[in-house]
C-alpha cells in the first residue's frame, strides 16, 4: 500500500526549525496559525440559552482548552467556531474571517465518536479529506499511507475500522483531522471513549504530535488533567447557560513526561483550581 | 450441516404423510372429492418430469418477467427514494400518495395496463416493476434518513460537497436498507408476474401463471401442483441469489 513516502509541500506543516521537515502534513504554508477571536457570543436553541457573554481570543498556533460540567456548551461552542452553526448573538471569527463558510474551511473537526465509515479501509477513512478535496484515490492514498507508520497504525493500511482497537481507531480519526489540512483543529472529547491506559498513552501520544504542529487547536474536555497537559491555556464554563469562570496557564503543556508532569506540585495547584473553579461553575 | 437437518426432515415427514393419506384415498375422503384432484407426491414429481418441455418454456417466460420487470422496479424505486431524500417538497407531496396506491389491488388494476399497453411483455413488466416499487422504495428511504446527523457534519468539516456526502455516506448506509426492500420485492415479484399472466396471458407460451390457470380449469391437478411448486422454488432462488450478493457487496456487515 505505501508508495511514496514523500508528503508534497502543499500538504505540509510549517514546522518549528528544530522538529523534522516530514512531521506532519497540514494546511497549506501561509494559511497557518489562523487565530481566535470571539466577542460577546451568545446562543441559545429556540428558549433555551447555551452560552451566555463569551469572550476569548486564542493566538494562531496556541492550543487552547475548554473544560465544563456536561451540557454547558463546550461542544456547541466548537460547532460555532467550526462553523457548523451560526452565533445567535456576537460574533466569531477565525484566522480573521466571519462567514460560517469560511470558519468552515479553516477548521477540521474531530468529533466524540471516531465515526469511521465501516465500508471503507482505513486508509480510505483517514484519505477522506483529500479525496473530498479533489485528489485521486491513489494520490489520497499515498498521502495518507506516508503516516499510517508514525501514527503507529503500519500495516493496518487495508483494515476495516472494526478490525482496530480504540486506540487505533482515534489515531485514524485523528490522521483524518490532520490530513483535511487545514489550520484550525478542533477536537471534541476525542478520548472520551477509551479506557483510562490507553486514554493516558493517546495523550502522551496526541502532546508529542502537536509539538511537532504548528495549528491552532481548541479542545473540548470533561477531564481536567487532561486540558491541563495538552493546552497552553485552560478555559474553565459554567454550568448552561456556559460561560467562562476563569481561565488558567498551564504550567508544562505537553511534556515529554506525562507522569512526571501531571504529578508535579504546580500542575496539581493548577488542577486543583481548575476543579474548584469547575465546582463553583456548577452551583 | 444441522441448519439444513431440520428442515429437511420436517419436509420429508410431510411428503410421507401426504403420499400415504393421498395412496389411500383418506385425503379425496376427506376433502369428498375424487381421487385424481388430490395427487400424491409422487404423482406431481412425474407430472412435472413428463411435461417438463412444457413447463421450462413457461417458467423462462415467468422468469424473464420477473427479473426485467424487479429490475425496472429497483431502479426506479431507488431513484425515487433519493429524490425523496433531496426534495422534502417531492417526499411531502408524493409519499402519502405512495402510500395510499399500495391500497389499489394490483389484480385490479391489471386489465386496465393490458389496455394501455396490449398484451405483450409491457403489461407484466409494468405490474412486477409496480409491486417490486413499494418496498424498495420504503426501505431506501428509511436507509437514507437513518445517517447519524454527525456523520454529515463531519464530512462538511472535512470539505464533503452535497454530492461526495450523497456518494460517501448517504449511499452505503442505504445500501443494506436496499437490499431489505429488493429481497422482499423479488419474493412477492413472482406473484405479481402470476397476476399479470391472469390478465394478459399471450396462449400456449403465457408462463406458470397463464399454466396454472389452464391447469386449474382443465382439472390438471398433478400438473397444477408441480406448476406452483415450480413457482416456489423460482421465489426461493432469487431471493437466495439476492442475499447471496448482499453478503458480497454489503461486506461492513
Amino acid at each position: 500500500m505505501r508508495q511514496d513516502t514523500t508528503v508534497p509541500a502543499s500538504r505540509l506543516a510549517k514546522t518549528p526549525p528544530d522538529a523534522t521537515p516530514d512531521a506532519v502534513p497540514g494546511a497549506a504554508p501561509g494559511d497557518l496559525g489562523a487565530g481566535i477571536a470571539i466577542s460577546g457570543l451568545e446562543h441559545s436553541y429556540g428558549d433555551l440559552r447555551t452560552l451566555d457573554r463569551l469572550d476569548l481570543e486564542l493566538a494562531p498556533g496556541g492550543v487552547l482548552g475548554l473544560v465544563g460540567p456536561s451540557g454547558c456548551g463546550k461542544s456547541t461552542l466548537l460547532e460555532l467556531i467550526c462553523g457548523l452553526q451560526e452565533p445567535s448573538v456576537g460574533s466569531v471569527a477565525v484566522g480573521g474571517a466571519k462567514a460560517a463558510a469560511e470558519r468552515l474551511a479553516r477548521c477540521a473537526f474531530m468529533p466524540q465518536r471516531d465515526l469511521l465509515l465501516p465500508w471503507y479501509s482505513a486508509l480510505d477513512n483517514a484519505a477522506l479529506a483529500p479525496r473530498n478535496q479533489g485528489e485521486g484515490k491513489a494520490a489520497a492514498r499515498r498521502h495518507a499511507a506516508a503516516l499510517f507508520e508514525r501514527f503507529g497504525l503500519g500495516g493496518f493500511e487495508a483494515s476495516a475500522p472494526a478490525e482496530l482497537s480504540g486506540g487505533m481507531r482515534q489515531r485514524v480519526a485523528f490522521l483524518r483531522t490532520l490530513l483535511a489540512g487545514k489550520p484550525v483543529l478542533a477536537l471534541d472529547e476525542p478520548f472520551a471513549a477509551l479506557d483510562a491506559i490507553t486514554r493516558a498513552e493517546m495523550q502522551e501520544w496526541l502532546a508529542q504530535t502537536l509539538a511537532a504542529e504548528a495549528r491552532t487547536v481548541v479542545l473540548v474536555s470533561h477531564d481536567v488533567e487532561e486540558a491541563l497537559y495538552l493546552c497552553d491555556r485552560v478555559a474553565v464554563l459554567s454550568a448552561r447557560p456556559g460561560r467562562i469562570v476563569t481561565e488558567l496557564t498551564a504550567p508544562s503543556p505537553r511534556a515529554s513526561d506525562r507522569d512526571a508532569a501531571v504529578t508535579d506540585p504546580e500542575f496539581v495547584a493548577a488542577r486543583e483550581r481548575a476543579l474548584r473553579a469547575l465546582h463553583e461553575g456548577s452551583r | 450441516m444441522k441448519r439444513w437437518l431440520y428442515p429437511v426432515l420436517l419436509l420429508a415427514i410431510l411428503l410421507a404423510a401426504w403420499q400415504i393419506a393421498a395412496d389411500s384415498g383418506l385425503l379425496a375422503e376427506l376433502f369428498s372429492l375424487e381421487n385424481y384432484l388430490v395427487p400424491s407426491p409422487s404423482e406431481v414429481a412425474s407430472a412435472l418430469w413428463d411435461n417438463r418441455a412444457l413447463i421450462l418454456e413457461n417458467t423462462w417466460v415467468t422468469l424473464k418477467e420477473v427479473l426485467i420487470g424487479f429490475g425496472l422496479g429497483l431502479l426506479a424505486g431507488v431513484a425515487f427514494a433519493f429524490a425523496c431524500h433531496l426534495s422534502e417538497t417531492v417526499r411531502r407531496a408524493t409519499y402519502p400518495l405512495l402510500i395510499a396506491s399500495q391500497a389499489i389491488p394490483i389484480i385490479a388494476i391489471a386489465p386496465i395496463l393490458v389496455v394501455l399497453f396490449g398484451f405483450g411483455i409491457w403489461p407484466k413488466l409494468v405490474i412486477v416493476a409496480l409491486i417490486c416499487f413499494f418496498p424498495v422504495t420504503v426501505n431506501t428511504l428509511d436507509g437514507l434518513r437513518s445517517v447519524d446527523p454527525a456523520t454529515i457534519k463531519l464530512m462538511r468539516t472535512l470539505d464533503g460537497s452535497r454530492w461526495q456526502i450523497m456518494r460517501r455516506v448517504e449511499a452505503p448506509t442505504a445500501l443494506p436498507y436496499t437490499f431489505s426492500g429488493a429481497k422482499i420485492g423479488v419474493a412477492v415479484a413472482v406473484i405479481g408476474a402470476v397476476f399479470a399472466e391472469w390478465s394478459a396471458a399471450t396462449v400456449g407460451h403465457g408462463g406458470l401463471g397463464w399454466l396454472v390457470h389452464e391447469d386449474s380449469s382443465l382439472l390438471e391437478t398433478a400438473r397444477l401442483f408441480a406448476d406452483i411448486l415450480v413457482l416456489a422454488l423460482m421465489s426461493v432462488a432469487l431471493f437466495g441469489l439476492l442475499a447471496l450478493v448482499e453478503r458480497r457487496v454489503v461486506t461492513w456487515r
